[in-house]
């Protein structure tokens, strides 16, 4: 245990209250705020050696020799690993076990970890890490990923080959199919980072058991258990994971960073270690999202209906597999938009390459693709002379509608009403004052208004919500109603990650309202429960909120049981066993006199199927939703500097579960968006990234974000529990283009690569 | 070396200090008080602010042995055993904190921007937080959290 942590005297274990569809207080707010809440990386116990990674510094080289004697001459230094320490499997990964927990022979990124070190305290941990010598040849690295697929005589960068997944998409008969209109484009998105606040951290523990337990700041701890079991040699229940406080996600903690390199120095040392990365080594220790190059064809009638949309996107999944796979399968399923499109062709490809590894961040190839056809659906409407809303209209989806997949939208999807509700809502004041802080370059003086132009820009996505093409996505919950001090009480226990979403507050929402009990306990997520899946693809509040749910319906039944009655004439309200025929059979407190009763659910979506290889047909998603942004900029069109003014969202997400949360995630969403628009790319240069720091990759600030407002519709979705629709990631995807489109309006320039920089608006 | 200085209203001392050891590293590390955040050591997220003699810093750009003899005031200090800063209540109330990592240093630079200026406007408040870094948010929430706790102090 952590018994020493400095946060031992307050167990994470939170008390809920407020029903589903209130808002109540985050349990974990007033922690939070008072800067008692744990995380991953202010976990310490007081004989805690502290380790370091060292990282190539070539993209690509042969490593001739390492030699680690200088490092372990250094008083305080405990221990100096390599691959060669690794005791289990040596290579580990999500999807595909290819990425080696420390280099072998070659390194394939720059950043690849070669070694390990743990020491007495992070000055002495990292002046020994400097003392280890590695000797390199450096290789030519391959660094383009359209020659890593398409150039057969590029000679593969792992033994798994170049292409990690070729994806195509036929429907209709797209190669006879013509059109009156026609556009076509390339388009490019640059590398996007996570850039969550809380860098990769945690606490391995060395067990008496042989085992270990890490405390982590992970998205799916069962994951990571099997991979660290594997890499370690032991049995998964000799590692046991309890999820530290998480600070941020956004798919970057998917993959593992330090978790197996933790552990391996606890058990090579005997002593606890704790690995806590600095900004600049975030950049390098964890997976970005796949920059994409894209060429879309659309052909349209005169009078506006989509004919059809060919189109190859290439994904550059960097140095190893990671999610590539799946990010493609969604680039490929979705890369028409949520448009009825007769003809269809797409290849999606995922490359290999000398590049920064890319995967998993919110949005996960849908993003890209959005960007993509979004751009293509402006173009044409301009062309045909048509409102960019009312093109948009004419050939949006709704419920039974195709995707090009051939998978029937089977529940509401209210394009048409969301795309009108978007254009209708009130324009801001025009800009009337010369107040600095709302023109484009802000206070840095750079115009009073003189040469700032105003754009208008719509922009529509859609997001696969859930593990999807046949995956055997579940999540687990154990739920216990007993009396304590008299009152009935109950406890969830997930292995949920939360991340900083709410799903805490959720899952205590739905035993309320489910169990009618005023106390909820939240117990810490951990692996001595079952898995919960993972806190991506925005799946929790449909997964671990459907097993929690299930788990209460369990409990219930076990409860009429006891009262002698069926369970589905059985509610619990206020405290009491209520019949729907005879009204108040017993106050639950009587029947729990007895003892406690528990019961554990594991809740599944409804199957799905993997994308035929060759057709890209199949019903390969559990559902899908819909986001629709309006945004408005102004445009200093002399410098290039883009204020957006205001930013409008409209998202359909079934029910509302907790409005405060979800109003959270569609900000946070958008701003991820924002930054894909305007300003956040990881800039790699023959395989080097040149900017990890927050001094040059740039996130939203307060100053970049304009007011927004929000629509949210629900319109149920009969398959899902409670009628919800995952709601985290649809916001990412819509806010980009919309932004982008509008800054074509404000500036008449075709803009096909985002980031947009001041020199696209300035030099074209 | 040793460094003395009042924390939270507290004399502290630490030990073994280096000299070019950033404030941040000396209360986290060697003061048991992790309240206060590291999430870029590079002076650009706020996450590290504190009071130093009653101005907003970054403690990870100011050497501990500068901080000697002097006052700091960090996330820990704001709440009176368990009442709450108005601040840190509005961030709870109306959902500014969802991963809550930029949450201490924003809580500071809040408390501080409102005691300086009550009265501030959406434009001022965006300019006095524009060095606090949210990556969660989208800062829609804290902008309300911020109004209000002026609207709660100044009544
Ligand atoms: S940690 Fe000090 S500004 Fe980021
Ligand atoms: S709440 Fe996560 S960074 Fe602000």
């Amino acid at each position: 245990m952590v018994s020493r942590s400095t946060h031992d005297h307050k167990p994470l274990i939170y008390e809920v209250r407020g029903g589903v569809g209130e808002s109540p207080v985050r349990p974990d707010g007033t922690l939070k705020v008072k800067g008692e809440f744990a995380y991953a990386s202010d976990l310490w116990l007081d004989d805690a050696l502290f380790g370091v990674t060292l990282r190539s510094p070539h993209p690509r080289a042969r490593i001739t020799g390492i030699d680690i004697s200088g490092a372990l001459e250094i008083p305080g230094v405990y221990a100096v690993l390599t691959h060669a320490d690794v005791p289990g499997t040596k290579h580990y990964g999500l999807d595909h076990s290819d990425q080696p927990v420390l280099a072998i022979d070659e390194v394939r990124y720059e950043g690849e970890p070669v070694a390990v070190l743990a020491a007495t305290d992070p000055h002495t941990a990292r002046r020994a890490v400097g003392r280890i010598v590695v000797s390199y040849e450096e290789l030519e690295p391959l660094t383009d990923a359209r020659q890593a697929v398409f150039d057969s005589s590029v000679p593969p960068i792992h033994p798994d080959g170049n292409v990690v997944r070729n994806q195509p998409i036929r429907h209709g008969d797209p190669d006879t199919a013509t059109a009156e209109v026609v556009v076509t484009a390339e388009y490019e998105v640059g590398m996007q980072d996570q850039a969550f606040l809380g860098p990769e951290s945690g606490l391995a523990v060395p067990a008496a058991d042989g085992g270990v337990d890490l405390y982590i700041a992970t998205q799916w701890l069962h994951v990571d258990r099997s991979q660290i079991a594997a890499c370690l040699g032991l049995p998964e229940e000799k590692v046991r994971l309890t999820l530290a406080g998480v600070g941020g996600a956004f798919g970057a903690r998917e993959d593992l960073s330090m978790q197996v390199h933790a552990c391996l120095l606890a058990l090579h040392t005997g002593r606890p270690v704790r690995m806590m990365y600095g900004r600049e080594e975030s950049f390098f220790g964890h997976v970005h999202r796949h920059p994409a190059w894209m060429r879309y064809e659309h052909g349209a009638t005169r009078d506006g209906k989509l004919v059809y949309v060919k189109a190859t996107i290439v994904l550059d999944g960097g140095a190893y597999a990671s999610t590539t796979k799946a990010v493609v399968g969604n680039a490929a399923s979705l890369g028409a938009g949520p448009y009825e499109v007769p003809h269809v062709s797409i290849d999606a490809y995922g490359a290999r390459t000398n590049n920064p590894p890319c995967g998993a961040m919110r949005g996960f190839g849908a993003v890209q693709a959005c960007f993509g056809y979004e751009s293509q659906m402006d173009a044409l409407a301009e062309k045909l002379g048509l409102d960019p809303v009312e093109f948009r209209a004419r050939n949006a989806v709704s419920q039974g509608s195709y995707l090009p997949t051939g998978q029937v939208i089977d529940s509401p999807a209210p394009l048409a009403e969301m795309l009108r509700k978007a254009a209708a809502t009130p324009m801001p004041a025009a800009r009337s004052t010369m107040e600095l802080g709302e023109l484009p370059g802000g206070y840095g003086n750079t115009t009073h208004g003189e040469g700032v132009r105003r754009g208008v820009g719509f922009g529509v996505g859609i997001k696969n919500i859930c593990f999807s093409e046949g995956f055997d996505d579940y999540s687990t919950a154990t739920v216990r109603l007993e009396l304590v001090a008299g009152e009935p009480v109950a406890t969830v226990h997930t292995a949920a990650a939360e991340v900083g979403q709410g799903l805490v507050t959720l899952q205590g929402q739905i035993v309320r309202t489910e169990l009618g009990v005023e106390a909820v306990t939240i117990r810490p997520a951990d692996t001595s429960v079952g898995s919960a899946g993972s806190t991506s693809a925005s799946r929790q509040s449909y997964m671990s909120g459907g097993a929690v749910k299930a788990a209460c319906e369990a409990v219930r039944a076990q409860v009429a049981t006891l009262v002698g009655r069926a369970e589905p004439d059985i509610q619990l309200t206020g405290g009491k066993v209520v019949s729907a025929t005879t009204g108040v059979v017993a106050d639950l407190a009587d029947v729990l006199a007895d003892g406690a009763v528990e019961e554990t659910a594991v809740f599944r979506h409804r199957p799905t199927v993997p994308l035929d290889p060759f057709t890209g047909q199949g019903d390969s998603h559990v559902q899908l939703a819909l986001c629709v942004h309006r945004a408005i900029v102004d445009v200093d069109v002399e410098l290039g500097l883009v204020k957006v003014v205001e930013l409008a969202a409209v998202q359909d997400v079934g029910r509302i579960m907790n409005r405060e949360s979800l109003e959270g995630q569609i900000h946070g969403g958008t701003a991820q968006g924002l930054g894909l628009a305007l300003m956040e790319e990881i800039q790699v240069t023959d395989g080097r990234i040149r900017n990890p720091s927050f001094t040059d990759y740039l996130i939203p600030t307060i100053l970049d974000m304009p007011p927004m407002r929000l629509e949210i519709l629900e319109y149920a979705d009969p398959h899902a529990p409670y009628g919800l629709r995952g709601a985290g990631e649809p916001p990412t995807l819509s806010s980009t283009p919309a932004i982008v489109a509008a800054v074509r309006a404000a500036t008449g320039l075709p803009l096909r690569r985002i980031p947009i920089r001041p020199e696209h608006i300035t030099q074209q | 070396m040793r460094v003395e200085l009042i924390v939270n209203g507290t004399e502290r001392f630490a030990d073994d200090v280096w000299p070019g050891e950033s404030l941040l590293f000396t209360l986290r590390e060697r003061l048991g008080l992790p309240g206060t955040k590291n999430a870029c050591e590079q002076g650009e997220c706020g996450s590290c602010t504190v009071l130093l003699d009653g101005l907003p810093v970054c403690a990870c750009l100011v050497a501990a042995p500068q901080a000697a003899g002097r006052d700091v005031v960090t996330v820990e200090g704001l709440a009176v055993e368990d009442q709450l800063d108005p601040v840190q209540e509005a961030f709870v109330e109306t959902g500014a904190v969802q991963c809550g990592f930029c949450t201490p240093g924003l809580v500071v630079m809040v408390a501080d921007l409102i005691r300086r200026t009550p009265t501030a406007n959406d434009a001022e408040v965006r300019e006095a937080l524009a060095g606090n870094l949210c990556r969660c948010t989208g800062y829609e929430k804290i902008l309300d959290a911020v109004r209000l706790a002026a609207a709660r102090v100044a009544s």
